[in-house]
C-alpha cells in the first residue's frame, strides 16, 4: 500500500451566518502519494469549504486532519502556515501574483520564505520550475505583462517551488478559456505522471474531472461517490 | 534570511506606493522639524530671560542685614534671669552692614570645593549731583576680575574695558541710564555724594547696560578700593559675598550651611527668584505639548496610508498567507513599512530641524536692552534631538501597529472565495 499523503477523518464543518448551517457532514477520505484526484459537485456542495479546511487555512471545524500522518489539530498558526509554506502548493481560480515582483520573485518567494536553500539555488530553482511549465523567457516580466494562461503557469510554478507533498487547485483553469484550460490540465497530468505529483483539484467542469486518475463527487456536504480510474 | 525577505517585501510594497509613502514621511519629516526648532527656540528664549536676571544672581549671597540684636541687654542681666522681659520700641543698633572677619571668611570660601567661585562687593548708596539736582543712585564696589568671571561682566559694559576699574585711579562704570539722564559722555567726571555726606569725583571710564532698565538708571561699578574710600573705610570693608556653586540645586542647603557657620545674613537664588524657574518650566512644556501633537497628527496620516495599502494589499496578504507567511509575518512586514517612514521621515526632520534652528540663530534680533544678543538666541541640544528621534519612531510603530495587526488578522480563506 501506497503512503497516505492527506488524510481526512469525519470532518464536519458548520457556517453560523446567518443560521446554522451544517456544510460539511463527516467527511472521511484519504489520499496517496501521486494521486490526481478532483473533487466535483454542484456549486454550494462544499468542495470549496473542504480543500481549504484540507489546506489549514480554515481551521474551524470538526473532525481531524493528518498531513503525511501528522494531526493537523491544536497547531499554532504559525506552524500551521509552515505546513502550507513546505508541504502545500496552491493554485487559485486567480492567480495573485505580486505585481509588485517580477515573475521570477513572484516564484522564489515561497522558497525564500523557507529559507533551506541559498538565493543563487533558489534562484536555479525557480528558473527550473518556469522551464516545465514553458515560460521560463517570461521570467524577468512584472506579472502584468503577461497574459491569463501565461499568469496561472506562473501561479503553477510558484505552487510547485519547495516540491510540495500536494498541489491543492481551486477552479485552476475556472478563469481561463478553453484553449488556456487545456494547457493548464496537461500541466497537472504531466505532473502527476512524470514527476508522480500527488494533485487534488476542486473542479465544477466535468471533462477537467473526467480526464483525472480519481473523482470524488460530493452533494450537500457528503461524498456521493469516490471512483478511480486506472493508473 | 527571513528578516531580510520580510524587509525585501516591505520595500516593494513602499516602492509601488512611493508617493503616498513621501506624503506620510514629509508629515513626519515636518513635525519633527518643527519639534526641533521649536523646542531649540524655545529653550534659547528660556536661557536668554533666564540668563537676564539668574547669570547676574549669585547662587548664593552672604550679607550682614542691619536688624536688633537678638539679645537684648536686660536679658543679659543676671539679675533679671528668671524674669519676663517686656521690651517695646526696639531699634536696630547703629552698626554697619559689613561682613566682619571678611578677609578670612573669602579665604575659607575659595577652599570650599562646592565653590566655583567668590567675590566681593561693596554696596554704597550715593547720589549722582548734576548740576543743583541730585540723582540717587547705588555704587557696587567690585572686583573686576572675579566679576567677570562669575556674572560676565564684560558682556554688559558697552563702552569702555571693565578692567580699568582697577588700572585707572578713582574710576567708575556708569549705568547707561544713568549716563544718558546725567548727559554724560566717557572721560567726562561724576561727582558722588554718599550718604554721610561724603563727596568724590569719580572719572568715568565706561558705560553699563544689563537690559534692565530700572537697574541701568541706578547702579553703576566702582572698584572695591574706590568704595572703600568713598565710605572712608578701611580695606577689609566688605558688604557682600557673591557666591557661585558648581551645582547651583545646593544653594539652598549651603545658604543655610553658611549662615550659619559665619553667622551672617545668606540668600539662595532658588529663593530670590523662584519666578523664573516656574516660567521656563511652563514654556518648556508648551514647546513639548505643540511638538507631541504635531507627531500625534503625523502618526495619524501614517495610520490612514497603511490602512489604505492594506485594503488595497489584501490579495498579496492572503496569497502570502497562502503560501507559508505567518500572521507574524505578515505584521512584521506593515511594521517595517511604518518603521521605515518614520526613521527617514525622523532623520530628514532632525536634519531639517537642525536647519531651521540654524536659520533662525542667523536672524538679526537686535534689542537695546539686550546689548549681547544680535540675532534670535537658539539653544541647540542633542537631548531634544534625541527625543525628536524617539518620537518619531514611537508614533510611527503605535501608528503601524493597529494597521499591521488588522493585516496579520486577514483570513486569506475570505478574501480568496471571495473571488
Amino acid at each position: 500500500m501506497k503512503d497516505k499523503i492527506l488524510e481526512a477523518v469525519n470532518i464536519n464543518k458548520y457556517f453560523h451566518d446567518p443560521v446554522n448551517i451544517e456544510v460539511l457532514k463527516g467527511i472521511s477520505f484519504h489520499l496517496e502519494r501521486g494521486e490526481f484526484a478532483s473533487i466535483i459537485g454542484k456549486s454550494g456542495c462544499g468542495k470549496s469549504t473542504l480543500l481549504y479546511i484540507l489546506s489549514t487555512m480554515d481551521t474551524d471545524f470538526q473532525g481531524d486532519l493528518l498531513i503525511d500522518n501528522i494531526s493537523m489539530r491544536n497547531k499554532k498558526e504559525t506552524e500551521l502556515a509552515l505546513v502550507r509554506n513546505e508541504k502545500i502548493g496552491f493554485v487559485f481560480q486567480f492567480h495573485y501574483l505580486l505585481n509588485e515582483f517580477s515573475v521570477l520573485r513572484n516564484v522564489m518567494l515561497p522558497c525564500e520564505k523557507l529559507g533551506k536553500i541559498s538565493l543563487q539555488e533558489i534562484e536555479s530553482k525557480a528558473y527550473e520550475k518556469l522551464k516545465i511549465l514553458g515560460i521560463a523567457d517570461e521570467a524577468l516580466k512584472k506579472p502584468n505583462q503577461l497574459s491569463g494562461g501565461e499568469k496561472q503557469r506562473v501561479a503553477i510554478a510558484r505552487a510547485l517551488i519547495n516540491d510540495p507533498l500536494i498541489i491543492m487547485g481551486d477552479e485552476p483553469t475556472g478563469n481561463l478559456d478553453r484553449k488556456n484550460a487545456e494547457v493548464v490540465f496537461d500541466i497537472f497530468a504531466r505532473l502527476a505522471t512524470e514527476y508522480q505529483q500527488s494533485l487534488l483539484i476542486v473542479t465544477h467542469d466535468n471533462d477537467f474531472a473526467n480526464k483525472t486518475h480519481r473523482i470524488i463527487e460530493m452533494e450537500d456536504g457528503v461524498i456521493t461517490s469516490d471512483k478511480s480510474r486506472r493508473c | 534570511m527571513n528578516l531580510k525577505l520580510i524587509l525585501d517585501i516591505a520595500f516593494s510594497l513602499l516602492r509601488a506606493r512611493w508617493s503616498q509613502t513621501l506624503v506620510a514621511a514629509i508629515g513626519v519629516t515636518f513635525s519633527i522639524t518643527m519639534f526641533i526648532a521649536l523646542l531649540s527656540f524655545m529653550s534659547g528664549l528660556n536661557d536668554l530671560l533666564d540668563g537676564l536676571m539668574l547669570n547676574r544672581t549669585p547662587h548664593v549671597l552672604l550679607y550682614n542685614e542691619i536688624k536688633p540684636a537678638l539679645r537684648q541687654p536686660v536679658q543679659r542681666s543676671l539679675k533679671y534671669q528668671n524674669s519676663y522681659h517686656f521690651i517695646s520700641s526696639i531699634r536696630p543698633s547703629k552698626s554697619l552692614p559689613q561682613i566682619h572677619n571678611s578677609i578670612a571668611i573669602i579665604e575659607a570660601l575659595h577652599h570650599d570645593k562646592r565653590v566655583h567661585g567668590v567675590a566681593p562687593k561693596v554696596f554704597v548708596q550715593v547720589f549722582y549731583n548734576v548740576g543743583t539736582v541730585h540723582l540717587t543712585g547705588e555704587i557696587n564696589g567690585i572686583s573686576p576680575a572675579d566679576e567677570n568671571k562669575l556674572f560676565s561682566f564684560a558682556d554688559y559694559v558697552t563702552e569702555g574695558n571693565y578692567m580699568d576699574l582697577n588700572i585707572i585711579p578713582n574710576s567708575i562704570i556708569l549705568g547707561k541710564g544713568a549716563a544718558e539722564t546725567m548727559l554724560i559722555a566717557r572721560g567726562d567726571a561724576v561727582e558722588v555724594t554718599t550718604v554721610r555726606g561724603d563727596r568724590l569725583r569719580l572719572k568715568v571710564v565706561g558705560f553699563f547696560q544689563s537690559g534692565i532698565s530700572q537697574i541701568d538708571k541706578l547702579q553703576s561699578y566702582v572698584s572695591v578700593a574706590t568704595a572703600q574710600k568713598l565710605l572712608g573705610e578701611s580695606s577689609n570693608y566688605i558688604t557682600d559675598i557673591q557666591l557661585k556653586l558648581h551645582d547651583m540645586k545646593q544653594a539652598p542647603f549651603l545658604a543655610k550651611e553658611f549662615e550659619k557657620r559665619y553667622d551672617l545674613d545668606a540668600l539662595d537664588i532658588q529663593t530670590a527668584n523662584s519666578q523664573f524657574e516656574t516660567g521656563s518650566f511652563v514654556r518648556t512644556i508648551i514647546s513639548y505639548a505643540v511638538g507631541i501633537t504635531l507627531l500625534v497628527v503625523a502618526g495619524f496620516g501614517i495610520y490612514n496610508i497603511l490602512n489604505m495599502m492594506i485594503y488595497e494589499k489584501m490579495d498579496a496578504i492572503a496569497i502570502l498567507k497562502a503560501t507559508g507567511f505567518s500572521g507574524k509575518d505578515v505584521k512584521l512586514i506593515f511594521l517595517a513599512i511604518s518603521l521605515s517612514i518614520g526613521v527617514f521621515g525622523g532623520i530628514t526632520g532632525l536634519i531639517f530641524g537642525f536647519g531651521l534652528s540654524e536659520l533662525i540663530d542667523q536672524m538679526p534680533f537686535e534689542t537695546a536692552s539686550l546689548p549681547t544678543v544680535k540675532t534670535y538666541p537658539i539653544h541647540y541640544d542633542p537631548f531634544f534631538y534625541l527625543i525628536g528621534g524617539v518620537f518619531s519612531v514611537v508614533t510611527t510603530y503605535l501608528a503601524g501597529s493597529f494597521p499591521a495587526r488588522k493585516a496579520s488578522k486577514v483570513d486569506p480563506v475570505e478574501i480568496i472565495r471571495g473571488k
